[in-house]
C-alpha cells in the first residue's frame, strides 16, 4: 500500500473504459479514459448501508472517481452476505483472495433536520488497519459532492497527492442557437448554465475562491470582460474600454485582474481591480501583441504571449514591472501559457508543423515535453493538484474536452451530449 | 425531547468542526466524531444584454452601386497589410467620414480558426487597426473609428479549408446604427 506501488511504470495497454453510471442521471459530459498507469492500486468500494433509498447513491460515484483517475483498479465488491459496513464485519482474508489491497466501507443515516449523515472508512486489507475515516452532513442535493469528497480523501491517502474530484470545471458550449458558459462537477455531472448568449463567449477564468468567473462576452458587438458571481448571477463589465477587452487572468488574492486592452493602440497587458474595473495600470509598453497573461501562484510574475520577436513566443515579467524574459525558443509558434499550481513549470500550446499540441516546460531545466498528439489542441489548464491538464481539441470537426496527466501517461476524453465544447478552465480547490 | 437533544448535539458538532476535514489517520470513526457540513450553493445564471442601436437611415452607404456599400477588406495569411485592390474601398470610406463629421464606424477584425483564440483576437485587432490607420492618413478623425476584434469567433466561412480561411482573414466596416 505504498505510494511506489501506485506509480505507473510504463504505459503498456490502452484501455477504453466507459464510466457512465447506470443508476445516476446522465451528465452533460461523459468521460472516457484512454490509457492508464500500468500499475493500478486494487481497491474495493462496498455499497454503503442504507444508500439504496437515496436519490443519489454514494459508493458508485466514489468508485467511478477512483477509476477515472487511472490510478486504481476496482475489485468486485458484490455477492457478499452480509454486506460489511463496519470494520468488525470485514473478512480480510476474503478481500485478499479477491485481490483488493484496500476496502472502502460506509453507511448513510438520516438526521432529524432532514440532512444525511454519511460516514466512510478506508481500510488497508493487507495490514488490516483503518487508513482514514470521516463523517459528512449534507442535504440530498449535495450527496454527489460528499461522494467526491470521500474519493478525494481516499485518493490523498493512497497516492499522497491532493484529490480534485470535488472541484468544478467551466467551459463554453457552442450550439446552433448560440453559446453557453457552463459550470460542471469535475466528473462532468451537474452541468449548469452560467450565461447563455447568441454571441461568442471566450476565456473563462476562475476567481481563486471558486465562486466568481471572469470571461469575455461579445454580446455588445465587441469583446468586453465581465466578472460574474456564480451564487447570485450578478455580473459586472470590468473592462469595457474603447476597442477590444479580453484575456482576463486573476491575481492569486482575487483582487486584481490582468487583462488585454487596445485602448491605447495595439494589444497590451493592463492590471485592473477585479471588483469594479478601476485602477487601470498599464504593464507592457511594446508595439507588438502582448496577450494571454497568467499570474504565477505567488502573484509576483506574469507569463504571457508576445510576438515582439516576430512570431508568438512565451515571456515572463515581474508584476511590479521590469524586463520581460523570453522563455520559449523551440518552434515558431508557442502560445497560451498557464502556470502549474506549484509554480515550477507551465503548460502551453506548441505548434509543430501544422499541429497544435499541449506541452509543458520546466522553469529550472527549460526542458519541453509535448503531451498530446491532436491536430488542433488549445486552451490547456492545470487541475489544482497539478496532476492533470484539461484542454480543448477537435475531433471530427467538433470541439471536445480532453485531459492528460502531466506525465502524459493517462488520457481522458470528456464528450458533451451535443454541441461544440471549448475553452475549459479547471476551478480551484474548494471548501 | 430525544430529538431535540440530538439536534442540539448535531448543531454543536457542526459548529465545532473546521471547514476542512481533519486527518484521522488510523483512528476509528466513532459515532460522534466531528464531521464536515457539506454545502455548495446552486449556480444562478445571468442574462446577456444585446446591443440596441437606433436603426440606420440608409443613403449612399446602402446603395449597391456605390463603392461605400463595399465593407470588407481581405488579408493574406499572417499579414495585416492592406492590399492595393482594397485601397479604393478604404479611401472611399475615409472620404465619407471626412465629409460627414458626425458619422462614426466600427472596424471589426477577423482571423481564421487556427491557433490561440486570444492571440487571434489580437491579430484581428491588428488588421482592424491597419485599416483605421489608412483612413486616418486619408483624413478621417481617430475619434470616428473604433477598432475591435472578433478574432476567430465569428467565422463567415465555416469550412476547414483554405477558401474558408481566406474568407475569414478580413476586416469589416460597420457604421454606427447599422
Amino acid at each position: 500500500m505504498s505510494i511506489d506501488r501506485l506509480r505507473p511504470v510504463l504505459w503498456a495497454v490502452v484501455l477504453l473504459v466507459s464510466l457512465a453510471l447506470p443508476d445516476a442521471a446522465r451528465g452533460a459530459l461523459t468521460i472516457e479514459i484512454v490509457g492508464s498507469g500500468a500499475t493500478q492500486l486494487p481497491i474495493a468500494v462496498v455499497s454503503f448501508r442504507a444508500e439504496e433509498s437515496l436519490a443519489q447513491r454514494i459508493s458508485p460515484v466514489v468508485a467511478a472517481d477512483l477509476a477515472r483517475s487511472g490510478l486504481f483498479r476496482l475489485i468486485d465488491a458484490g455477492g457478499l452476505n452480509p454486506v460489511p459496513h463496519e470494520p468488525a464485519q470485514l473478512n480480510y482474508e476474503q478481500w485478499r483472495t479477491r485481490g483488493a489491497d484496500a476496502v472502502v466501507i460506509g453507511s448513510v443515516s438520516r438526521l432529524p433536520d432532514g440532512r444525511y449523515d454519511v460516514r466512510f472508512r478506508l481500510m488497508d486489507a493487507v495490514k488490516q488497519v483503518q487508513l482514514a475515516g470521516y463523517v459528512y452532513f449534507a442535504r440530498t442535493d449535495n450527496l454527489r459532492l460528499v461522494a467526491h469528497k470521500i474519493a478525494d480523501l481516499i485518493y490523498e491517502k493512497l497516492t499522497g497527492e491532493t484529490g480534485v474530484f470535488a472541484t468544478r470545471i467551466t467551459y463554453v458550449v457552442k450550439r446552433s442557437s448560440g453559446f453557453e458558459l457552463q459550470v460542471a462537477d469535475a466528473d462532468g455531472y451537474n452541468a449548469q448554465t452560467v450565461l447563455a448568449s447568441k454571441e461568442p463567449i471566450i476565456s473563462p477564468a476562475w476567481a481563486p475562491g471558486g465562486l466568481r468567473l471572469a470571461y469575455v462576452s461579445f454580446e455588445q458587438k465587441k469583446p468586453i470582460v465581465y466578472v460574474q458571481s456564480l451564487t447570485t448571477g450578478k455580473r459586472q463589465a470590468v473592462a469595457r474600454h474603447w476597442g477590444s477587452n479580453s484575456a482576463p487572468a486573476w491575481s492569486p488574492d482575487g483582487k486584481r485582474l490582468a487583462v488585454v486592452l487596445t485602448k491605447d493602440g495595439g494589444s497590451q497587458i493592463y492590471l485592473i481591480n477585479a471588483a469594479d474595473g478601476s485602477g487601470v495600470k498599464r504593464l507592457t509598453y511594446t508595439s507588438a501583441i502582448d496577450t494571454e497573461p497568467n499570474f504565477s501562484p505567488d502573484g509576483r510574475h506574469l507569463l504571457f504571449t508576445s510576438d515582439r520577436s516576430g512570431g508568438p513566443q512565451i515571456y515572463r515579467m515581474p508584476v511590479a514591472g521590469g524586463r520581460a524574459e523570453r522563455l520559449t525558443f523551440e518552434g515558431t509558434y508557442n502560445v497560451t501559457p498557464r502556470h502549474s499550481p506549484d509554480g515550477k513549470s507551465f503548460t502551453f500550446i506548441k505548434r509543430s508543423g501544422t499541429r497544435f499540441n499541449v506541452a509543458v516546460q520546466d522553469f529550472a531545466t527549460r526542458q519541453v515535453q509535448v503531451l498530446t498528439d491532436g491536430d488542433l489542441d488549445e486552451s490547456p489548464t492545470f487541475a489544482p493538484n497539478g496532476k492533470l491538464i484539461v484542454y480543448a481539441t477537435g475531433v471530427r470537426g467538433r470541439g471536445v474536452l480532453s485531459a492528460v496527466s502531466s506525465d502524459g501517461r493517462i488520457k481522458q476524453r470528456l464528450t458533451a451530449d451535443a454541441g461544440d465544447v471549448r475553452e475549459p478552465a479547471w476551478g480551484p480547490l474548494q471548501k | 425531547m430525544k430529538k431535540l437533544l440530538l439536534s442540539v448535539l448535531m448543531l454543536g458538532l457542526v459548529a465545532a468542526c473546521s471547514s476542512t476535514p481533519k486527518e484521522q489517520d488510523g483512528a476509528a470513526v466513532e459515532d460522534r466524531k466531528p464531521g464536515e457540513s457539506v454545502e455548495r450553493p446552486a449556480v444562478k445564471p445571468a442574462e446577456t444584454k444585446p446591443l440596441t442601436d437606433k436603426p440606420f437611415a440608409g443613403g449612399p452607404l446602402k446603395d449597391p452601386n456605390n463603392i461605400l456599400s463595399k465593407r470588407s477588406v481581405y488579408f493574406d495569411f499572417n499579414s495585416n497589410l492592406v492590399k492595393d485592390e482594397f485601397k479604393p474601398i478604404v479611401s472611399a470610406h475615409a472620404r465619407y467620414l471626412q465629409q460627414n463629421s458626425g458619422a462614426t464606424m466600427r472596424i471589426e477584425g477577423n482571423t481564421d480558426e487556427r491557433g490561440s483564440r486570444e492571440y487571434n483576437l489580437a491579430l484581428g485587432q491588428r488588421r482592424a487597426d491597419a485599416v483605421r490607420q489608412m483612413m486616418q492618413l486619408l483624413g478621417a478623425r481617430g475619434g470616428q473609428i473604433e477598432t475591435v476584434s472578433f478574432g476567430e469567433e465569428k467565422p463567415r466561412g465555416t469550412g476547414n479549408n483554405e477558401a474558408s480561411w481566406a474568407e475569414n482573414r478580413r476586416a469589416d466596416i460597420v457604421y454606427k446604427g447599422e
